[in-house]
């Protein structure tokens, strides 16, 4: 445990606490305006001006003491000095939303009666110059009994005054604070409204931006179409603005493996970097264009305010089901990584609202299943348009992530009225303001996405396929048979086949099934590793894309049935060990793992069963 | 007249809330966001079809989204002070 000063930022959701602690701390915390971004404690440092050093943490929003979620009870336990082997804050930042001061300023009058050092930051003045407010921060000073500083945390504007107080709070200069005691709920509503009125210098009626847009957005039937029109723009986008940077990245990738063939001689040493490194993981980074594309439209959703919208379209269907469209944020999350999706569910204060989103979050298509489905895709799914120039390869990759979502919204109900019955929560939620996504954290939101991605081909795809390589190839086969399924890896393979032949999974399949337990993308590397390696005294084969000699193994049936057991299969150790600690056990992990595989082998099963029936075998 | 019957957009204020109708925790938050007797209210967006999603209004300077549940156990008046009202809806 850190001996620092610790100071806490605290206030209601969207306020902008994580804009502020990014700004003050030089941290890249994730943003997003909508509320419940920041489910857990961050800490981060931030130097005074007298370059002392101070703990600073980033906190999730909550609207008082009185937690009604898990998210919000994080925040309780740190201010509360509750948290195991913490220590209570010793100072608080009260970050404030100036457009709208007479709610936060309720939470706020709460923090301050706790009579910790406490400065205020004012923050988004911006917005409350676009709604047409202008506040005086001495006037809510002086009301408060605590500074004020006003900021624009995006802008970092109001920073070096904001230091200049907590410079002020940690030197001990004692507030002179007069207590209030306990008070009720309204009498403090009521003192909020008061200061907040007295603050306002002046109140020009607002250009209602927001409720214009809204009337479009929300709208019954217009609303839902753009919902869907802005998934399907999206997943074509995937495809088709990607394949001029993938082109250009899978000819370095060829371009490093003839290097690797020039200037080494062949041997072991060459097999491995060819075959296992670059033959593999070049497979999987082909696809970072496709994912950053992807994030480009998950950061502009977050960015705009939108995903409270899509909460609201969604919350009669997700009724139907048992949830509600709260529940819908967490999923949208999920396209990106399970992992967060299942951390936002935090915000969720129904347990069993909250278990059931958890455990349907690895069905939305995350985007480690990207590389997996658009290497399918590309290999069997002609690349033409199918008429109002809709290519139909991104359409195929829609269907996927419709059948992702459907499949999710089926197993909620299901749940919901077998293992996770109980009485459907409510949907109550804070629509936030919409806002101009700013480039720059545009940026920095898909350079972050690039640099995991990278670190993941570079990290765990790397080692398993590794490990995969060397399990391959060895021991030697003799003249005439295949090597893949000589060695080890091969035999071991050969066990699982005989399970998933059923539903027409070949043995190039079976191979790549329990490595891509790991990380999904490893399918995609080694199956180009399998090949790699079998083609190895075959020049003409080597030349070949991927995709082409995967057209000259698989049939149809075959592709099509393990695009299936993609959809549902629970490949992926990082979400089931972030499903045991929020889920605090292993029964409901087990559970989620379970229903998962049998969910996958069934639909793929019938995926192939299917196809074969219509002549595609 | 209740929150569900309120004209769109038009300025109107809370009556009276049936806490009972709410849970503990819906009573909270609602409370929270600043809903309570004597708030103004007005109702800007019906969600879902067939007028059967929720309902997102203003409160204060806040939107909120909530059920039709919830918004049938608020009670609100029009009228710019609150007594009486000149163009009730029909
Ligand atoms: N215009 C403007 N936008 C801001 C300001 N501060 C933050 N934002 C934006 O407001 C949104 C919410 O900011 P966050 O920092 O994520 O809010 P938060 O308080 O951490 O929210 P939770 O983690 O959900 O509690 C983001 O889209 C920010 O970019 C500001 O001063 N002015
Ligand atoms: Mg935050």
């Amino acid at each position: 445990m850190s001996a620092l000063p610790l100071v806490a930022l605290v206030g209601n959701p969207n306020a902008g606490k994580s804009a502020l602690f990014n700004a003050l701390t030089g941290a890249r915390q994730k943003l997003g305006n909508y509320p419940g971004v920041t489910v857990e404690r961050k800490a981060g440092r931030l130097a005074l001006t007298d370059g002392r050093p101070v703990e600073l943490v980033d906190l999730p929003g909550t609207y008082s003491l009185d937690p009604t979620s898990p998210d919000e009870q994080v925040t309780r336990d740190v201010i509360l000095g509750k948290q195991d082997g913490e220590k209570r804050p010793d100072a608080l930042v009260i970050v404030v939303d100036a457009s709208n001061l007479d709610n936060h300023l309720r939470f706020a009058l709460e923090l301050i009666a706790l009579g910790l050092p406490t400065v205020v930051a004012l923050n988004m003045v911006d917005l409350a110059t676009r709604d047409g407010l202008e506040l005086d921060a001495h006037i809510l000073s002086r009301e408060l009994g605590v500074p004020v500083v006003s900021t624009v945390a995006v802008r970092k504007r109001g920073l070096d005054h904001l230091r200049q107080e907590l410079d002020g709070l940690m030197n001990g200069a004692p507030r002179p604070y007069a207590g209030h005691g306990a008070r009720d709920f309204d009498t403090v509503r009521a003192e909020a409204r008061r200061i907040a009125r007295a603050a306002i210098v002046r109140e020009t009626p607002s250009r209602r931006l927001t409720a214009a847009v809204d009337r479009v957005l929300l709208h019954p039937v217009a609303g839902f179409v753009l919902l869907l029109a802005l998934l399907f723009v999206m997943f074509q986008a995937v495809f088709s603005w990607a394949s001029a940077p993938a082109d250009m990245l899978e000819g370095w990738v060829t371009a490093l493996g003839e290097a690797v063939t020039n200037t080494l001689p062949p041997g072991i040493v060459h097999d491995f970097l060819l075959q296992g490194v670059v033959g593999g993981v070049g497979a999987v980074i082909v696809f970072l264009p496709q994912i950053l594309i992807l994030f480009f439209f998950i950061l502009i959703l977050e960015a705009t305010g939108y995903m409270a919208r899509a909460a609201f379209i969604m919350d009669a269907l997700m009724a139907r089901v048992g949830l509600s469209g709260r529940a819908f944020i967490p999923l949208l999350s999920s396209f990106a990584c399970a992992v967060p999706g299942i951390m936002a569910t935090r915000t969720i204060s129904d347990p069993k609202d909250r278990l059931t989103t958890i455990l349907i979050a690895p069905l939305m298509t995350c985007s480690a299943r990207l590389p997996v489905y658009g290497l399918i895709i590309s290999a069997f799914i002609p690349a033409r348009t199918v008429g109002w120039g809709i290519g139909l390869q991104g359409l195929v990759m829609f269907l996927l992530y419709v059948f992702g979502i459907v499949g999710a919204l089926v197993a909620a109900w299901a749940l919901r009225l077998t293992v996770t019955k109980g009485q459907s929560s409510g949907f109550l939620m804070e629509m936030p303001k919409y806002q101009w996504p700013r480039l720059q954290d545009l940026l920095i939101g898909l350079w972050q996405r690039a640099v995991i991605f990278l670190k993941r081909a570079g990290t765990i795809i790397l080692f398993t396929n590794i490990v995969l390589w060397v399990l391959m190839s060895f021991p030697k086969a003799p003249d005439g048979v295949r090597q893949s399924e000589y060695s080890i890896a091969g035999r071991i393979a050969g066990g699982i086949h005989l399970l998933v032949e059923p539903i027409g999974f070949n043995r190039d399949i079976s191979l790549a099934l329990l490595p891509s337990m790991a990380a999904r993308e490893v399918a995609v590397s080694a199956i180009a590793t399998v090949y790699a390696i079998d083609a190895e005294d075959d020049v003409e084969a080597l030349d070949k894309g991927l995709g082409e000699r995967l057209q000259g193994r698989w049939s149809l049936a075959t592709a099509l049935a393990f695009l299936a057991w993609f959809v549902f299969a629970p490949q992926c150790i990082s979400t089931i060990a972030v499903t045991r600690r929020e889920t605090a056990g292993w029964k409901w992990t087990g559970f989620m793992v379970g229903y998962l595989f049998v969910l996958a082998y069934v639909a793929a099963g019938i995926t192939y069963w299917t196809a074969i029936a219509l002549g595609l075998g | 007249m209740r929150l569900t019957e309120l004209p769109l957009r038009q300025p109107a204020y809370v009556d009276l809330i049936d806490w009972s109708a709410l849970t503990p925790s819906e009573g909270q938050r609602l409370r929270e966001y600043g809903l309570c007797e004597g708030a103004s209210v007005e109702a800007l967006h019906h969600g879902g079809f067939l007028g059967k999603g929720p309902i997102a209004c203003k409160v204060g300077r806040m939107t909120i989204a909530m059920r039709r549940t919830h918004a049938a156990a608020v009670t609100v008046r029009t009228g710019p002070d609150g007594v009486g009202s000149q163009d009730k809806p029909a």
